[in-house]
């Protein structure tokens, strides 16, 4: 019998990078202002971190006024100072700012930054095969614009008047009026300066995601072989790309507004006992051209989640990705629709009824593909044989955030049914489960699994599965309940509810869920004691640790700039051959190419191989030669 | 000093943590040179995941069940039971939905979990099982949404011509309330430029219509007919919500908006139903509208259509309250409006009327 031996033959494509790759600069140019897509995913980890504890802080501040209204929170005044008043109480307008902050923070420099920032970054060059993104430039501006945001948004929080506190949404006039409110002076401008440079960075960003996805693929990466991480990222970015420069123009409108006299979204307004002259614009119209970012910003958080998790449950149930194709679908359709979908935001907002039908009709449809999405992940672990590492752990709690955040969609999404639980806790728990808390699960999914590539060393195991646990129990502790207070009608981002005797119960429910909150924020700390511990202390990473198909871990341990030392390899299959049967191992990298894998090929497979061979990338020599 | 101990306290226990994971962490090493087992360790979340799912459920039911009663809230209107019923409906298809595939989930996860001696199945897809869980939902979905559209299509619809109208206005941080009055049964326009300090509403005397509107310190609905809320704010986003009748709408500066519906249970009757004596409607504000939003409390009585009626009767129109704004209603009007209004001391407003012609005279 003939054996066949393999020698890869150079191939033109990549010649000029034959010498060693590693660009020898200065500590500024390596790690400060760095090209390299890693060190620019790190830099987005490490302040996508830092945003978080905060946004997860001004969370718990908040809750304590909801779950103890009684409480005497004087020991604050060390740090909020005049903010909490002569009571002991949080300030009604500072308890608005919290929100306000908590809600920017989360949904904006985590959730998008922090999460499409970094693995976006770390993971599109890593996959595809590419030595860095297409413009290493554009993308350390990207870093530096986020940077820059990050630094005026955090200043907001230290002005006497307090930071923006008009609610996330910012919805003018209460946005646009210092009158109405002082967040509305200069946090207000501040924030909206922020945002502006905000939108810069991730426009930069998402156009290189695009460009490298599209033109910088290795040899044999087709778009039907990219990881379903890539797919995720490339519509995600499109998504941004497309709904972001929106945003832009409706902050600007709005900057117009407050500082130089115009009318878009303001008219008829008497405040502060005199009536302003500004007519004939509207509010609704911010709202449409907000949601329409705002909508597909849902995606945006959303889609990287569902992008990680698909290769972490792949990988680690030791089974192809069921229904690839109707994965990428699946993620196509959501992509298309979600810019069809923003007014079941605004349902009671005045907005004509007819229009209200539409989206109730669109949004629902929006529903199928999210519900193959589950499916699919559901046969994923069917048959599978299941290997509980924290990324997995992190993985599953995501899709079961999905699930149970997900369904209650259906009811936000009837119009009718709408009417009633509009603006109410049911709302606030769906969100949370289903973009909050399943985005914020994947991106540390992510974080657990692509570490030993990003620091050359393992995050303990076992503490993984403890923060996991404590999380996962945690987040269902403080969403679950917001159901029931939400069916109640409780309306949120209310400082206190006793004034009503319609809303006066539930102070159980809430004192659980404000504790709920105070142990998940404590257990993160578990996290970033292992996070910090591991990057310095943790044990070395081994090649391949979680015995993974895709391109990455075909890299050195510490991958330099450039990611391969030699020629990038060449890519022969989908990523998901996990447990062919016929093969030695229960995995098969993608870079290994069929002629050397005979007995695990199906037919067609095999057909391949005079492909492989025809191409030039590589020869297959009979040994009696 | 009590703070500084606290601190000692805490800088000790995470001391002592650390100590544990360190100790751990070598025992770890020391362990390795045997070949480790993942089956072992693995299990145990297979086990978590199981008993997970079904405590959660179960707390689920029984809490949905044992406390049913707090935290559904009585409905007191026509379209308030539709959309209920579309509510509950839904409700029993999701969860069907989330339990099945809760259990299929965490079953498979538990059922699957890693064993050294088994291997996973190479299953790519399956076509008609994919094709069969698009088109489920799909149609489930159509289902539900169809039943939605034909509710909500009902409830924006246009109010009847009979329908009482009211107009609700939202500030910071309260509301008003305005009623078109018993002569003309018409809301008089407005204008915010006319607002002032007494002319809370910006009413346009120059309107016959407004002559009897009046100012109501509650909101009273009659039971059993419809009603039609015309909604504004004067300054920023509010949001009127009155959670027993399932009403919500914004109110928008510079834009008004409506909702109709039909109370069908009055004060009293709610009292009985829900056995307190105490019970009160109330409307709240469900757009965030600045510090005092969550004290924007409105009380809501529901009366028997008669009671309504005689209770309107009662009230004293805004003019009568507010004879200085005579002067702005125009001179042709003015005889219309005393009767309108209501102001019997004529001879002192017809004095005032003569004056302010005069003064526009010259």
């Amino acid at each position: 019998m003939a054996t066949v031996d393999i020698h890869p033959h150079t191939d033109v494509h990549h010649d000029d990078h034959e010498h060693d790759h590693e660009h020898h600069g200065n500590f500024w140019t390596n790690y400060i202002f760095s090209q390299d897509h890693k060190v620019i995913a790190k830099q987005f980890l490490i302040t996508g971190i830092f945003w978080a504890l905060l946004g997860g802080t001004l969370s718990v501040l908040f809750r304590l006024q909801l779950g103890f209204p009684d409480a005497n929170l004087e020991w604050l005044r060390p740090v909020l100072g005049g903010w909490i008043t002569e009571q002991g109480k949080i300030d009604t307008e500072f308890y608005l700012s919290l929100v306000t902050m908590h809600g920017t923070i989360m949904v904006f420099f985590v959730l998008t930054a922090g999460l499409s920032g970094t693995f976006s970054n770390f993971l599109i060059p890593l996959q595809v095969g590419a030595r860095d993104m297409a413009s290493g430039f554009m993308n350390m501006l990207s870093y530096w614009f986020f940077f820059l945001s990050s630094v005026i948004m955090f200043t907001s929080l230290f002005l006497s008047t307090g930071p923006a506190s008009g609610g996330w949404t910012i919805y003018p006039p209460l946005s646009a009026l210092p009158q109405a409110i002082e967040g509305s002076g200069l946090g207000m401008t501040l924030w909206l300066v922020a945002m502006a440079l905000f939108i810069v960075s991730s426009l930069l960003g998402g156009i290189n995601y695009i460009t490298t996805v599209i033109n910088m693929r290795t040899k044999g990466m087709a778009f039907t072989k990219m990881p379903l991480t890539i797919w995720a990222f490339f519509f995600t970015a499109i998504i941004g790309v497309l709904s972001f420069p929106v945003l832009f123009s409706a902050a600007l409108l709005l900057i117009f507004d407050r500082s130089f006299g115009t009318s878009f979204f303001l008219s008829d307004i008497y405040i502060g006992g005199e009536a302003l002259p500004n007519q004939g614009g509207s509010p609704v119209l911010f709202q449409h051209l907000f949601w329409f970012l705002g909508h597909p910003e849902v995606y945006i958080v959303l889609l990287p989640a569902l992008g990680l998790s698909s290769e972490i449950i792949a990988t680690n149930s030791r089974k192809p990705i069921f229904g690839y194709k109707a994965m990428v679908g699946s993620m196509l359709f959501i992509a298309i629709l979600s810019f069809v979908v923003w007014a079941h935001h605004m349902f009671v907002t005045g907005m004509n009824p007819f229009l209200g039908s539409i989206f109730t009709l669109l949004t629902l449809i929006i529903a199928v593909p999210s519900a193959v999405k589950i499916f699919n992940y559901v046969t994923t672990l069917w048959k599978g044989n299941i290997i509980f590492t924290p990324a997995m752990l992190f993985s599953i709690g995501l899709v079961s955030f999905f699930l149970t955040g997900g369904i209650t969609g259906i009811f936000l999404g009837n119009s009718a049914v709408d009417i009633q639980l509009h603006d109410t806790y049911f709302v606030v728990a769906h969100f949370h489960l289903v973009m909050g808390s399943a985005s914020f699960f994947g991106m540390m999914a992510g974080v657990y699994h692509w570490f030993p590539k990003m620091f050359g060393r393992m995050m303990d195991y076992k503490l993984g599965q403890l923060h996991f646990w404590i999380t996962f129990v945690g987040v269902y502790m403080v969403f679950f309940p917001m159901h029931y207070i939400g069916i109640a009608g409780f309306p949120r981002r209310y400082y206190s509810w006793t004034n009503f005797e319609t809303f006066s119960g539930f102070a159980d429910l809430n004192m659980l869920v404000s504790v709920a909150a105070i142990l998940t924020l404590a257990a993160q700390f578990i996290f970033l004691f292992n996070f910090f511990y591991s990057i310095f202390r943790g044990k070395p990473a081994p090649a391949n640790p979680w015995n993974s198909n895709t391109l990455e871990w075909t890299t050195p341990r510490n991958p330099q700039h450039g990611n391969w030392p030699g020629e990038i390899p060449t890519v022969y299959r989908w990523p998901y051959d996990y447990s062919k049967p016929g093969a030695k191992e229960d995995f098969i990298p993608q870079h290994i190419p069929y002629s050397e894998t005979p007995e695990s090929n199906l037919p067609h497979e095999n057909e391949l191989i005079k492909l492989e061979m025809g191409d030039g990338a590589i020869v297959v020599e009979d040994k009696k030669h | 000093m009590m703070s500084l101990i606290i601190g000692l306290g805490v800088v000790l226990v995470l001391a002592i943590l650390y100590m544990i994971f360190r100790i751990g962490n070598l025992v770890g090493l020391v362990k390795e040179e045997k070949e480790q087992d993942l089956s072992v360790g693995n299990s145990i979340h297979g086990y978590l995941f199981m008993a997970f799912i079904i405590f959660g459920l179960a707390l689920f039911f029984w809490y949905s069940y044992v406390h049913f009663g707090s935290y559904t809230l009585p409905v007191a209107s026509e379209h308030g039971v539709v959309t209920d019923y579309l509510f509950w409906l839904t409700m029993v298809v999701i969860v069907v939905a989330f339990v099945i595939i809760s259990l299929a989930m965490f079953w498979f996860i538990f059922k699957y979990r890693y064993d050294k001696n088994r291997k996973a199945e190479y299953i790519a897809d399956n076509h008609i099982l994919e094709i069969v869980w698009t088109i489920v939902p799909a149609i489930v979905l159509a289902l539900l949404i169809f039943t939605g559209l034909r509710s909500w299509n009902d409830i924006t619809g246009p109010a009847s011509k009979e329908a009482e109208v009211i107009e609700l206005v939202g500030q910071q941080f309260y509301w008003t309330v305005r009623y078109p009055g018993v002569k003309d049964n018409q809301l008089g326009h407005h204008n915010y430029k006319l607002i002032d300090a007494s002319n809370e509403f910006g009413l346009d005397l120059t309107d016959k219509n407004s002559f009897d509107d009046f100012k109501a310190a509650e909101l009273h609905l009659p039971k059993g007919k419809e009603v039609l809320l015309k909604i504004r704010a004067k300054d920023v986003l509010h949001s009127v919500f009155l959670p027993h009748f399932r009403v919500k709408m914004d109110a928008v500066p510079g834009m008004q908006t409506t909702f109709k519906f039909i109370p069908t249970k009055t004060t009293q009757e709610m009292r009985d139903e829900t056995g307190n004596s105490k019970f009160n409607y109330e409307m709240a504000c469900t757009e965030i509208c600045g510090k005092g939003h969550f004290s924007m409390k409105f009380a809501v009585i529901v009366d028997e259509p008669e009671v309504y009626e005689k209770w309107k009767a009662s009230q004293e129109s805004w003019l009568k309250l507010n004879p200085d704004y005579m002067k702005q209603v125009p001179a042709a009007l003015k005889e219309a409006a005393m009767i309108n209004a209501g102001i019997e001391n004529t001879s002192q407003a017809a004095a005032q009327a003569t004056a302010t012609t005069v003064s526009i005279a010259n």
